[in-house]
């Protein structure tokens, strides 16, 4: 029972991640038909910024440094996504082959610039002591970080519903992702609100990264740890749809945790794809399905 | 507003649909383009709009050259473009359908979704519903009011009684009329001949990617060419 409360909050910290990750996927994709490659490299962008800040200008306040990270890794990851989508992407909307070729290949730049940068060895970003210790709550071992992690998730999340609902450049990403053609002839700014989305979803790994580097060890190979598992949250999920990738990443985030322990790593991510394989035999257009009437979208 | 369409071509890859069409569609005029399935219309529109290229030709508003614009920009330049097929965003609401059109270029005008509710007060019931799940008719006055929210000078509607039943048709025929009178040039692409001819001076036909006859409604003669119309 104890282990099984523990796989589930190690679940739920994972599933969080993922969720991050995978609306900034959903967000490209869905929009843009962009199946973005390099945005586990935005993840590992991410992790990166609190161990500069915490070997650099904020040695002296290293736990400072892990709350300052959030939003500049937000911010790096978003121009970072940006700077793709304006200066390749762009020219290649509606040649997905295309585009899932030079993300790649931009990703693997971006893997061989960190290695340049940082070295091949793995970093540790030093926990900040107000993130150290545990509490035990029937048995169960709830530390701190993953905790703090889980909370970051729910304010971002919070934020990006407040921004998506409420806000006009919210609304305006939804009608350009629901229907391109028919926003551009309202006079929607299509190219505008294109990069908007490409920043905010980039931004949303940024701040994955950030959560991850606080979690473990992190490398240049962090974000293709996790992207795997948020293409397959997106896709579970349904392109596109919101609700849809939330459950999908908290489903496959525990589940990855359980069979994990059951098994191994490896045996753990093959369960999962197994499932997802499975899934998607029942469910091709994922978990949430709207119908709408007389359209189809 | 005047629209010049110049000597238009426009073809999908390799194959020409439009084949050079030149349409005037006069300052305040109310103008219909008819033909049977299939011969253009829609493609028409949408190089008039820039979503589709042009491989030929010239649209002139005003006056002024607009083709090498983008397709927001056209809209912006005073185009509101009724696709056809009464196509909403169908995951927002029938009142964020109109806000997101009203608030396009930063903070818009509440008083044009007014105005364009004013037109269709039977949405008013509606506004809190997801447009997906609207009928086809309501979806087709949220579509209208939707292009009326950015203020055009120029209205062009694609087929909008296809599929709508006959009470909406006609609530449709009231409010285009009064656009009209109110001063708003109209540019009607329609196969129901009745409904068009009722609210147009000047009708074109077109039949193969051509304009094949143009001229006054009064005198059209259309037992003449019903072969070419959907009657
Ligand atoms: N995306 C496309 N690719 C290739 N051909 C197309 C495409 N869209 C339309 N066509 C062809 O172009 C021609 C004109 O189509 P268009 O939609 O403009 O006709 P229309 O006059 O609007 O017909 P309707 O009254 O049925 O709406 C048709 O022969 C059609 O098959
Ligand atoms: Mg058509």
């Amino acid at each position: 029972m104890e282990t099984t409360l523990s796989n589930l909050y190690i679940g739920v910290t994972l599933a969080s991640i993922l969720l991050l990750v995978g609306l900034g996927l959903t967000f490209t994709f869905g929009q843009m038909g962009v199946i973005n490659m390099a945005h586990g490299e935005f993840i590992m962008a991410g992790a990166y910024v609190p161990y500069v800040l915490q070997t650099s200008v904020l040695s002296g306040a290293r736990g400072g440094a892990v709350l300052v990270a959030f939003p500049l890794a937000f911010l790096v990851a978003g121009v970072m996504g940006l700077v793709l989508e304006r200066v390749l992407l762009r020219r290649m909307y509606g040649r997905p082959l295309d585009t899932l070729l030079v993300t790649f290949g931009v990703s693997l730049m971006l893997q061989q610039a960190a290695k340049d940068l940082f070295s091949a060895n793995n970093k540790d970003v030093v926990t900040p002591t107000y993130l150290r210790g545990q509490w035990d709550l029937f048995g169960v071992t709830l530390t701190h970080t993953r905790l703090f992690v889980l909370l970051v998730v729910v304010l971002t999340m919070v934020g990006v519903w407040v921004f998506m609902s409420r806000l006009a450049a919210g609304r305006r990403m939804r009608a350009v992702m629901q229907n391109r053609e028919l926003a551009a002839v309202s006079g929607l700014p299509t190219s505008r609100v294109d990069a908007t989305t490409f920043f905010l979803g980039s931004g949303l790994a940024g701040i994955a990264g950030v959560a991850v580097s606080l979690i473990g060890p992190i490398g240049t190979a962090t974000g293709t740890a996790y992207i795997l598992s948020a293409f397959l949250v997106v896709i579970v999920g349904g392109l596109g749809k919101l609700r849809g990738v939330v459950l999908a990443a908290l489903l496959l985030g525990t589940l990855n945790a359980f069979v994990e322990h059951a098994t191994s790593s490896t045996l753990g991510r093959a369960a999962v794809f197994a499932f997802v394989i499975l899934f998607l035999q029942f469910r091709p257009n994922g978990i949430v399905s709207f119908r709408t009437r007389g359209l189809a979208v | 507003m005047r629209l010049e369409l110049e000597d238009v071509r426009i073809a999908y890859g390799r194959a020409e649909v439009v084949f050079g069409v030149s349409l005037d569609v006069a300052h305040h005029s109310f103008t219909c383009l008819m033909g049977r399935n299939g011969v253009g219309k829609t493609t028409l529109l949408n190089g008039l709009m820039g979503v589709l290229p042009l491989k030929a030709g010239a649209i002139r508003l005003d006056g002024r050259d607009i083709t090498r614009l983008s397709t927001p920009q056209r809209a912006r330049a005073g185009i509101g473009y009724v696709p056809q097929g009464h196509q909403v965003f169908p995951y927002l609401t029938a009142r964020e359908n109109l806000a997101v059109v009203r608030d396009r270029a930063g903070r818009g005008d509440q008083s044009a979704v007014d105005d364009a509710l004013d037109v269709f007060p039977a949405l008013r019931k509606l506004l809190g519903r997801p447009a997906g799940l609207l009928s086809g008719g309501q979806a087709q006055q949220l579509a209208i009011a939707r292009a009326l929210v950015t203020r055009p000078q120029l209205l062009v509607l694609d087929e909008p009684t296809e599929g709508i039943q006959p009470s909406i048709i006609l609530e449709i025929e009231d409010a285009i009329s009064a656009l009209h009178s109110s001063g708003m040039t109209i540019l009607l692409v329609e196969q129901y001949v009745e409904f068009a001819l009722r609210l147009a001076q000047r009708y074109a036909v077109m039949d193969g990617g051509l304009i094949v006859h143009s001229g006054d409604t009064a005198s059209i003669d259309v037992a003449g060419f019903s072969d070419l119309l959907a009657v």
